[in-house]
């Protein structure tokens, strides 16, 4: 069928304000989202040119990555992030944008926040001074990471130049096996196509395994996309997606709503839609993942061992494998489930949302975090603390000997106080695990909530389901 | 304004290392700026420098040859990671004003060329040739010409490189894409007229939120 379109050119073609000359195209973006650390100077570039913000109502800002989570009533002591901050205020002050302030309650990680409030909806396109934007392709939008000046870009004229991406099929089939997560699965397809496997393409992941998954772990599987070095993730919306979104606070209600859902259960693909690219995996067999090296790639099941570099014949590959373990502080052989950790960080965009501090409090009820590890669940946002205490997940994790603390980007990158010192090892539910990034020096395993909280309690690495 | 790209002849530096992150590249914490001017100093920072701060003799931006190489070369996957345009700035207040790997993250490959950093796809192979001459050190000058998009290497050898023909005209003229994307206002303004219309169930976000 040649006019059968992909989720992904149905919303692009949407979005098309004119196509130029030699195929780039201006595309519009419906919603903006703003966050202190890639935009000041996308607003300074606006003030020298003496250009407003073109679409304050498709704008919305708030403050995440450099805000500490310790008590919100006291100032941000680290003077950089101070400013970055107060910058963001003045700005969104002098320019009339929409902005949450820190002590409201719906402050919160920028990527949670969006889709929580309703904001991020099917149909629609997304973009933020953050690659971790595709996160709300959950949602079935087309949402992906800028760098500042497209932020400014986006500022003055509410589009952005773009030339279309390839379209890829993620086929995820078969049946989750308990102690098996979103995180799991989309570590694993990491794991199989590499950290450039997705270059070029939009990811559309489809299949049993993600019909199957809430809304959350729809958000933790695009959240990931671009790890996998793809442009935007998407899965095509559902029911599961239209129950989600209804009574969110800027959600479409009454006719308006109606109107929205007639729309957007059109939006799946096509039957015989092309892709560029299709990769089929199979998750009915698969066990928690768990990252060895500084590289989402290298990612291994928690049943394996770390690798040997003799055993790679490629001289480029054994090298790059010898600086990992050299970095991780691993070696070969050494088998995942003994490698012990000194911190565990619960939080972040990837999964800082209720069902992830849900999983971690279901295994920390009743058990104690081990001798020696600093524990900490960072929740997503304000509503998703206030939620998980109404529930008391607060306290079964407290009571564990967790910290619980407010809402931001945290551990996740070293840009606030939750900072790894230099070599000590972290379980963490973050997105990356790059050599730095959670501190100088610092070394990631990234898992899954249940996974991380399996390993606070043991003070290793450990199979969660072993944890009946 | 973006600094226009024509012609760069300069000194060389092999990264032979594939998947550089935008963390290696510049590093979380110093993303703390509400400036794009500085960054160089903390380009590479914790493979430029040891916990001590002092410099990492072994590192080839640290070698007399290359502390002041404009062009890097290196392996797959260039700038992989998050979207800081920290990354470009980074490497453009250092100095360097192009990289050249066989294939780039997207969104790091977009931000170069809002900055004026050119960023050339070569193959595997002819990068590794690239870097043996390097080995030449301060002598081996590389040639980039944009507008006959063609790699000079020191023994006069002329290699292609595919560039995008829109974003080529932008760099060549140090072009601010928000001047040509303003141009189109009236498509713009057409089209949020129609999309008043097609999205009519897509609330506005209050400003007093």
């Amino acid at each position: 069928m040649a006019d059968a379109r992909t989720l992904f050119d149905k919303v692009w073609d949407s979005h098309v304000v004119e196509r130029l000359e030699d195929g780039t195209c201006i595309l519009y973006i419906d919603r903006h989202l703003v966050h202190e650390v890639t935009s000041p100077q996308a607003f300074e570039g606006l003030r020298a040119a003496g250009r407003p913000v073109h679409r304050p109502d498709g704008t919305i800002a708030v403050v995440d990555h450099n805000i500490p989570t310790s008590d919100r009533s006291l100032p941000v002591e680290e003077p950089e992030s101070r400013l970055q901050i107060e910058t963001l205020e003045a700005n969104v002050a002098a320019f009339g944008v929409p902005y949450i302030p820190v002590r409201d309650v719906r402050q919160g990680i920028v990527h949670i926040i969006g889709p929580e409030l309703g904001l991020s909806l099917p149909g629609t396109t997304i973009v933020c001074g953050d690659s971790h934007t595709s996160t709300h392709g959950a949602l079935g939008a087309l949402a992906f990471g800028i760098g500042t000046s497209e932020v400014e870009h986006v500022l003055a004229t509410q589009t952005l130049l773009q030339k279309p991406a390839l379209n890829m099929r993620v086929q995820v089939d078969g049946k989750l096996a308990a102690g098996c997560t979103a995180k799991d699965i989309v570590l694993a397809i990491i794991g199989k196509i590499g950290t450039a496997g997705g270059t070029g393409h939009v990811i559309e992941f489809a299949g049993e395994a993600i019909r199957a998954l809430d809304m959350a772990g729809r958000m933790t599987v695009c959240n990931m996309s671009i790890e996998a070095g793809a442009r935007a993730g998407m899965i095509a919306p559902d029911e599961t997606t239209f129950a989600y979104i209804a009574g969110r606070q800027f959600a479409p209600e009454g006719e308006a709503l109606d109107r929205a859902l007639a729309y957007w259960r059109t939006l799946p693909s096509d039957e015989g839609a092309h892709y560029d690219r299709v990769v089929n995996i199979d998750v009915s067999a698969l066990v928690p993942m768990v990252t060895w090296g500084t590289s989402p790639e290298a990612v291994l099941p928690i049943t394996g061992a770390v690798p040997d570099p003799a055993a790679e014949m490629d001289t480029d590959k054994r090298a790059r494998l010898e600086r990992m373990l050299d970095y991780m502080g691993l070696t070969a052989g050494q088998k995942l489930a003994e490698v012990p950790v000194d911190v565990v960080f619960i939080g972040s965009c990837t999964n800082g949302r209720i069902e992830d501090i849900r999983a971690a409090a279901h295994v920390a009820k009743g058990r104690h975090v081990a001798e020696g590890v600093r524990a900490l669940v960072v929740p997503g946002s304000g509503l998703v603390k206030q939620q998980a205490e109404a529930e008391g997940l607060d306290r079964i994790l407290l009571d564990a000997g967790f910290e619980w603390r407010e809402a931001g980007c945290s551990m996740c990158l070293g840009m606030n106080p939750d900072r790894l010192a230099p070599g000590q090892r972290c379980a963490s539910t973050s997105n990356r695990n790059f050599e730095g990034r959670q501190g100088p020096g610092g070394r990631t395993h990234l898992l899954s909530p249940a996974m991380a909280a399996a390993a606070a309690i043991t003070g290793h690495l450990a199979d969660v389901r072993e944890f009946a | 304004m973006m600094q226009a790209f024509t012609m760069l002849t300069g000194v060389a530096a092999p990264l032979p290392i594939a998947n550089i992150d935008t963390d290696k590249i510049i590093p979380a914490r110093v993303l703390r700026t509400i400036v794009r001017a500085g960054l160089g100093k903390n380009l590479f920072d914790t493979l430029r420098f040891d916990e001590t701060g002092a410099e990492r003799p072994d590192f080839v931006l640290n070698q007399p040859a290359y502390r002041h190489a404009e062009i890097l070369i290196a392996h797959d996957n260039f700038g992989c990671g998050s979207s800081r345009e920290h990354a470009p700035w980074a490497l453009l207040d250092f100095g360097i004003r192009c990289v050249i790997a066989p294939s780039f993250a997207d969104i790091f490959h977009n931000n170069c060329f809002k900055n004026g950093v050119l960023p050339v796809r070569l193959p595997r192979e002819i990068c590794d040739q690239l870097m043996d001459d390097t080995k030449l050190g301060g002598n081996a000058r590389v040639t980039i010409d944009l507008a006959r998009q063609v790699v000079i290497r020191p023994n006069g050898q002329e290699i292609s490189f595919d560039v995008d023909p829109f974003r080529k005209h932008l760099m060549l003229n140090g072009l601010d894409d928000i001047g040509q994307t303003m141009a189109h206002a009236a498509s713009i303004d057409a089209y949020e007229a129609r999309k008043t219309q097609d999205r009519a169930w897509l609330p506005a976000i209050p400003v007093a939120i």
